[in-house]
């Protein structure tokens, strides 16, 4: 095949990156691969944590420039710690995602970073938001991002439903990162899964040998 | 401040075939399948272009990439195919149709921008399908191709199965140009699908409004 550069204007280490969010029945499941490469031909980390909590339920996926992005979420989440004390109450999700738009927008000529912000609050539950690279911030039911997400559009589109059960949307995004990390290069590594709910925050790590397999002829 | 372009772009742009084809084998046939939209940058020049070309009675190609180059391969090897056929006096193998199309490509790789799908059945092994991409010759259980193809990697590798029958190819193929078209820009239209088995060849199209549709629609 030819080759095809998706993060090509990104100079030094790049997240070239699957990261999705998926609401079910009560909760949303977020994940994403754990690699970190340069250029596209060097591995630079194969166990990156792309999935940052900026507070008790709500986290970050990261996309784009690996330090962008570390450096945006970093202050982000200094900006929501401070929001909830003055407010005295956890943060909406929608605050979290405003607080990074903001970010994104504001500088959006240095930056080159895309997120998708995910989690659980009082007010509206589960909520999936995506801020995208020049700072557009909208809401979806489903939402997927990086390079390796452009092979799996056709495989969300078609296997998404609304109001899933947890284990059902768990299977679903397990399944969606392994088709990614299969036809992404820079993509890889493991699966890290996490599930937000009402009822809290559950972690689950998949290695690259326990993620399902797809008939590749 | 900018400067005025002398006349539209789209006259002067070179016009693509961006685009998304498909191909499955099963037991006993294949079955093609293609979008309709032909491109000249942001215009879209043709809306109801076939690109399955008939290369012989019972093989056919589906064209991508550059409009030209790859209407006039598939015209000079349906060209070559007659001639050697008659040498043969019988119907050509599809592998020998693919490996015209493949000298072709290779040799005018540096010039040449297309990339044909060859599909068909043969006396001597079934229903087969070869990609020809760059200039290389290879058999596969099924294939796709252009730009809509990145969007479904995920969603064929996650849904082809071996051993599929007619009915289920054919709605393989339609879901998969459904998917797709939903997701690039350049591609579009109507959904064309060809099915061939030993006793006929049958052509048909799907309009915009008969093609399936997914959860956000």
């Amino acid at each position: 095949m030819e080759k095809h550069c998706m993060s090509s204007q990104v100079k030094g280490v790049s997240t070239g990156t699957t990261i999705l969010a998926a609401l079910f029945d009560g909760g949303v499941v977020i994940g994403s691969d754990s690699r970190a490469s340069i250029g596209g031909e060097y591995v630079s980390s194969k166990t990156i944590n792309k999935v940052i909590q900026v507070h008790d339920r709500i986290f970050c996926c990261m996309s784009g420039s690996l330090a962008d992005a570390q450096a945006v979420t970093k202050a982000a989440k200094f900006h929501l710690s401070f929001h909830s004390v003055q407010m005295e109450k956890p943060p909406l999700v929608v605050a979290a995602a405003t607080v990074m738009k903001e970010l994104c927008f504001k500088n959006k000529d240095e930056l080159e970073a895309g997120f998708i912000t995910a989690g659980w609050d009082r007010k509206k539950g589960p909520q999936v938001y995506v801020v995208a690279i020049g700072g557009m911030l909208i809401s979806q039911p489903v939402m997927i991002a990086g390079s390796g997400s452009t092979y799996i559009y056709g495989y969300v589109d078609a296997k998404y439903r609304p109001n899933m059960s947890k284990e059902e949307c768990l299977q679903f995004a397990t399944n969606a990162l392994a088709l990614a990390m299969g036809r992404d290069n820079v993509s890889g590594g493991v699966a890290n899964l996490v599930v937000v709910s009402e009822s809290g925050v559950e972690h689950t790590v998949i290695p690259g040998d326990k993620l399902p397999q797809f008939h590749d002829d | 401040l900018f400067i005025m372009e002398s006349g539209p772009e789209w006259l002067s742009e070179e016009v693509k075939t961006g685009t998304t084809i498909i191909a499955v084998e099963f037991d006993g046939g294949v079955v093609l399948g293609s979008d309709s939209r032909v491109s000249a940058g942001e215009k879209v020049v043709n809306r109801v272009m076939n690109k399955l070309s008939p290369l012989h009675d019972k093989i056919y190609c589906a064209l991508s990439g550059s409009a030209a180059d790859a209407q006039t391969i598939a015209e000079i090897v349906n060209y070559q195919l007659d001639v050697h056929s008659i040498e043969i006096g019988e119907d050509p193998q599809v592998r020998s149709a693919a490996t015209l199309v493949k000298n072709i490509s290779y040799k005018y790789k540096e010039e040449l921008s297309a990339h044909l799908i060859v599909a068909g059945w043969d006396r001597r092994d079934g229903g087969q399908v070869f990609a020809t991409l760059n200039g290389l010759l290879t058999r596969q259980p099924f294939a796709v191709g252009g730009s809509g193809s990145w969007y479904v990697y995920g969603f064929v590798d996650a849904e082809y199965r071996k051993g599929m029958s007619k009915q289920e190819c054919q709605q393989f193929v339609v879901n998969t140009l459904s998917l797709a078209m939903n997701r690039d820009g350049s591609s579009g239209g109507v959904a064309y699908m060809v099915t061939i088995e030993a006793d006929h060849t049958e052509e048909k199209v799907i309009l915009g409004n008969e093609l399936p549709t997914f959860f956000d629609q």
